[in-house]
């Protein structure tokens, strides 16, 4: 297969005088789960559509195995995408539309079958497409997209309307995909269901990169880590802790959150001053605070993206949500 | 629907067959044959013409036996020919919704994921509807004609195949229909909904002849005349007459080929320039 990346370089779409994607450049690597976060509005769409050919950049290219998508004889052969679960026409039966699929890239019909049955709907072949749920159209998507037994494969958002059956089922193909070394880029806009799936992020927001990293780098740069200690004597800690330039503030429920040092620093201070520690716990910032942090000010529709994480940061269970990572609250937020 | 199987991603796909313009046209030829409102829309195309002309036909004849209409104003072919005119809009239904279904759906990003050739995608379109319209046509044409004539009975003068001017009438009205259908398929290229290239047809093929018609100055006569679509029904309408107010029937039909080539066109740098 030979190292299938997608390019984007410089990549920019305007409508109008709105910048749906604003000079972005990134690689895509074969052999991992790439994930393409962002809030609604940010741009996933939009790349991906340019990725296939679907919209022209207004400026920059972006490249499959170094080739514009249009440029592909047999695309299907190369790239698989899911975009749209529902752009299909819903007179015809699955069968049949898989069939006018794998006619126009020279594909054998018997494939046809191969991957109704790979993604459970050979008993439902023969329905039209009209009477699919949401979730039989996502199967039928991912179906169409590995028609081709393509190296490249894109999704986006996948998991919507699927059962939890399904969405376990998507997140195991994606990571067996990615382990035969494919190149598989996946856009969501929950960090949660990244952090299951994904290796390797890129973020965006407003059409701009946020960032390109590793999951673990994200949740380390994210956010300045903190300490939460409490001892038998705060007031005396907390001195110590300033003068060696530690920021400290209260804890929310008692005890001190300590920036800008490492637990075993706060640890050295406490025994240095003869204070008997209760607690020492390294605060780690959730992925979803993470991306709430990178992604502040790239929001679109704030209310909006509040109900897109519907279990807020603290029920992610990675530890109580430090000040700057808590969501926009008060007036903004409608009842 | 919620088992499953553990068949394999990878497929047996590469030792495939190269992909050209033959699959493309494959492609497309499932895809027509595989939504029921092809079938549908051909049925009622039949049946508005074989069905509408067998009904003209012998109510036209009832009339010259009574006396209605005078011997010399009796043109059988005209007669049997005169339920075409609505098959025209069965076939502009079809050559649209190739198109503007796919729009409606959003089918369209599918199909051009699979086919990014533009020109290539555009042409084999046109080139199964044209297989479809034009076998069709010629078919309802023909069943129009020797159901109409045969309609006709003893006393009222038929028309026959032999004679001059005729065969060219009944094989030209298939081909009449053929280039409607295509200019229908140009015209969804290039507005993208059904409505919108409906609209646009009853305009060209009725609304705008009915004004030409209706208001008697000269220069519109000239506009009728070289109006694309009315020059384009010369070639099933004109048994043997051959004024100055109307073009020929194979120059009117040239006319109106060469319309229909520029509005594909038209559509093709429309379906190449804007997004999908």
């Amino acid at each position: 297969m030979g190292e299938a990346l997608i390019v984007a370089e410089h990549l920019t779409k305007t409508y109008g005088s709105t910048r749906a994607v604003d000079d972005l450049s990134f690689t895509v690597a074969p052999g991992r789960v790439t994930g393409f976060l962002g809030p609604n509005g940010a741009g996933k769409t939009t790349t991906m559509r340019m990725i296939l050919g679907l919209d022209d950049p207004t400026s920059g290219k972006v490249t499959i195995d170094g080739r514009p998508y249009r440029d592909l004889a047999a695309p299907l052969r190369e790239v698989g995408a899911l975009i749209d679960a529902k752009a299909v026409q819903g007179g015809r039966t699955a069968r049949s539309h898989l069939e006018v699929l794998a006619a126009s890239n020279g594909i054998p019909r018997r494939r046809v079958s191969e991957v109704l049955r790979l993604v459970g709907l050979e008993q439902v072949a023969r329905r039209r497409l009209g009477t699919f749920s949401l979730g039989m159209s996502q199967r039928l998507g991912v179906a169409a997209a590995l028609l081709g037994d393509p190296h490249t494969l894109l999704f986006d958002e996948p998991v919507n309307g699927l059962d939890p059956e399904g969405i376990q089922w998507i997140r195991q193909l994606m990571k067996g995909l990615a382990s035969e070394g494919r190149t598989v880029l996946v856009s969501s806009h929950l960090m949660s269901e990244m952090a299951l799936t994904a290796d390797h992020l890129l973020v965006i927001g407003r059409g701009k990169l946020v960032a390109d990293a590793s999951i673990d780098e994200v949740v380390r740069g994210g956010s300045a880590s903190t300490v939460l200690v409490r001892s038998r004597d705060d007031a005396a800690l907390a001195g110590r802790l300033v003068a060696i330039g530690a920021n400290v503030q209260a804890g929310s429920s008692g005890g001190l959150l300590v920036g800008g040092v490492e637990a075993a620093v706060v640890g050295e201070a406490a025994l240095a001053g003869g204070i008997v520690l209760e607690e020492l716990t390294p605060q780690r910032v959730s992925l979803e605070e993470a991306f709430m942090e990178l992604t502040r000010g790239d929001v679109e529709f704030a209310a909006g993206l509040l109900a897109d994480v519907p279990l807020g940061v603290a029920a992610a269970g990675w530890g109580a949500p430090t000040p700057t990572a808590a969501p926009p609250a008060g007036p903004e937020v409608r009842p | 629907m919620t088992a499953v199987a553990s068949a394999p991603v990878r497929g047996e796909v590469r030792p495939a067959r190269p992909a050209g313009f033959a699959q493309v046209l494959r492609s497309e030829w499932t895809k027509m044959l595989t939504l029921r409102s092809t079938w549908v829309t051909l049925a009622i195309a039949v049946l508005l013409g074989v069905g509408g002309g067998v009904g003209i036909s012998a109510a036209a004849a009832h009339a010259y036996r009574q006396g209605h209409i005078a011997p010399g104003g009796w043109k059988p072919v005209q007669v049997s020919s005169i339920s075409l005119f609505f098959v025209q809009w069965a076939v502009a239904v079809l050559g649209a919704t190739v198109v503007t279904g796919e729009y409606g759906s959003g089918m369209i990003r599918t199909s051009l994921a699979a086919v990014p050739r533009r020109g290539r995608f555009l042409v084999a379109k046109a080139v199964v509807l044209t297989a479809v319209v034009l076998v069709s046509g010629e078919a309802i044409s023909f069943g129009a004609f020797l159901a109409g004539q045969a309609m006709f009975g003893s006393g009222v003068p038929h028309a026959a195949l032999g004679q001059g001017g005729v065969l060219r009438s009944v094989v030209g009205a298939g081909l009449y229909l053929t280039a409607v259908g295509l200019l229908s398929t140009g015209l969804g290229f290039l507005v993208r909904s059904t409505a919108a290239a409906m609209a646009v047809i009853v305009g060209l093929l009725f609304v705008f002849p009915l004004i030409f018609g209706a208001i008697p100055v000269s220069w519109l006569k000239q506009v009728d005349k070289w109006w694309p679509t009315q020059a384009g029904q010369q070639i099933y309408t004109q048994i043997g007459r051959h004024g100055s107010d109307v073009l020929g029937p194979w120059a009117g039909f040239g006319i109106f080929c060469a319309f229909v080539a520029a509005v594909l066109v038209a559509g093709y740098l429309v379906l190449r320039s804007r997004n999908a």
